[in-house]
């Protein structure tokens, strides 16, 4: 950073450096929770303007502001400290949803039935079925996938060593998929109307 | 499917896909996936839809702000 920026790190300054980042930080936020996605982006904002003096880099201010974000995310879940609604592990590591749909031939009729069980879900449905899933699960999966952040990355937001992101990510792939079949059955998107 | 020597069995290829395709594991287990997938048209399958899965959630990322709460935001910063 050079020495203009060093004292440039005035409230104006803020403003005109997070303004363009307002819809990405919401995006995220509305899919890390079911409510409360304004309130978590505003604690973001505040954090992050307290902390201004610490981003080196004007160009990362969307990497910076989506990490504390998380961060206000991370401390919400310690203190609401919920039990995980686990399924048996069995049942989990042996679903597969490529299988499902290959046995259960939902679209009899059609040639491309894996892409044509995807292109059934709406932006809507994909961030119900995410929020079907427990927060452990879901953050590390919207992060990963979505929001395109490395493994390490999101250990180090999360606060969690390396390896239990790796196994939640393995999990929460898992449960994704289990989810999305059941979601699919639940709201009729099965049936061959809803991919025409 | 019978394990062979040195080969992994469905359950196995099919558990390190996602991670195959993150480069996220040993080479030693990349190179036993990818054996694997060499001979398993089954698993070939499985690879191809974890594939269009990514692609389907990094597609289905970004939500709209709806304008109301863009402007409320945009008060919010204004106010810090």
């Amino acid at each position: 950073m050079s020495e203009v920026d060093l004292h440039n790190r005035t409230k104006g300054a803020f403003q005109r450096l997070v303004s363009p980042e307002l819809p990405a930080l919401y995006s995220l936020a509305r899919r890390l929770v079911r409510s409360g996605a304004e309130d978590l982006v505003q604690e973001a904002l505040l954090r992050g303007y307290r902390s201004f003096g610490a981003l080196k880099e004007d160009a990362a201010a969307g990497p910076w502001l989506k990490s504390i974000l998380v961060n206000v995310f991370r401390d919400q879940l310690r203190k609401q400290a919920r039990s995980v609604d686990e399924l048996p592990v069995d049942e989990v590591e042996t679903f597969s949803l490529y299988r499902t749909l290959v046995e259960e031939d939902p679209f009899p009729y059609s040639d491309t039935l894996h892409h044509d069980f995807l292109r059934a879900f709406g932006k809507e449905d994909v961030r119900e079925v995410l929020m079907r899933l427990p927060e452990i699960y879901r953050a590390p999966l919207v992060l990963r996938y979505m929001d395109g952040f490395a493994t390490k990355e999101i250990a180090r937001m999360l606060a969690v060593p390396l390896g239990t992101i790796l196994a939640r990510l393995h999990r929460g792939r898992k449960r994704f998929e289990m989810e999305m079949w059941a979601y699919a059955e639940e709201m009729g998107l099965l049936l061959e109307e809803a991919i025409r | 499917m019978t394990e062979k020597q040195g080969t992994i069995p469905c359950s196995q290829a099919v558990g390190q896909l996602w991670d195959y395709l993150d480069n996220a594991i040993a080479p030693e287990d990349q190179e036993k996936v990818e054996k694997h997938l060499s001979f398993c048209r089954k698993c070939c399958g499985e690879l191809e839809f974890a594939k269009e899965l990514r692609e389907f959630l990094a597609s289905r990322g970004a939500e709209e702000i709806p304008p109301d709460v863009k402007t409320r935001l945009e008060r919010f910063v204004e106010d810090i």
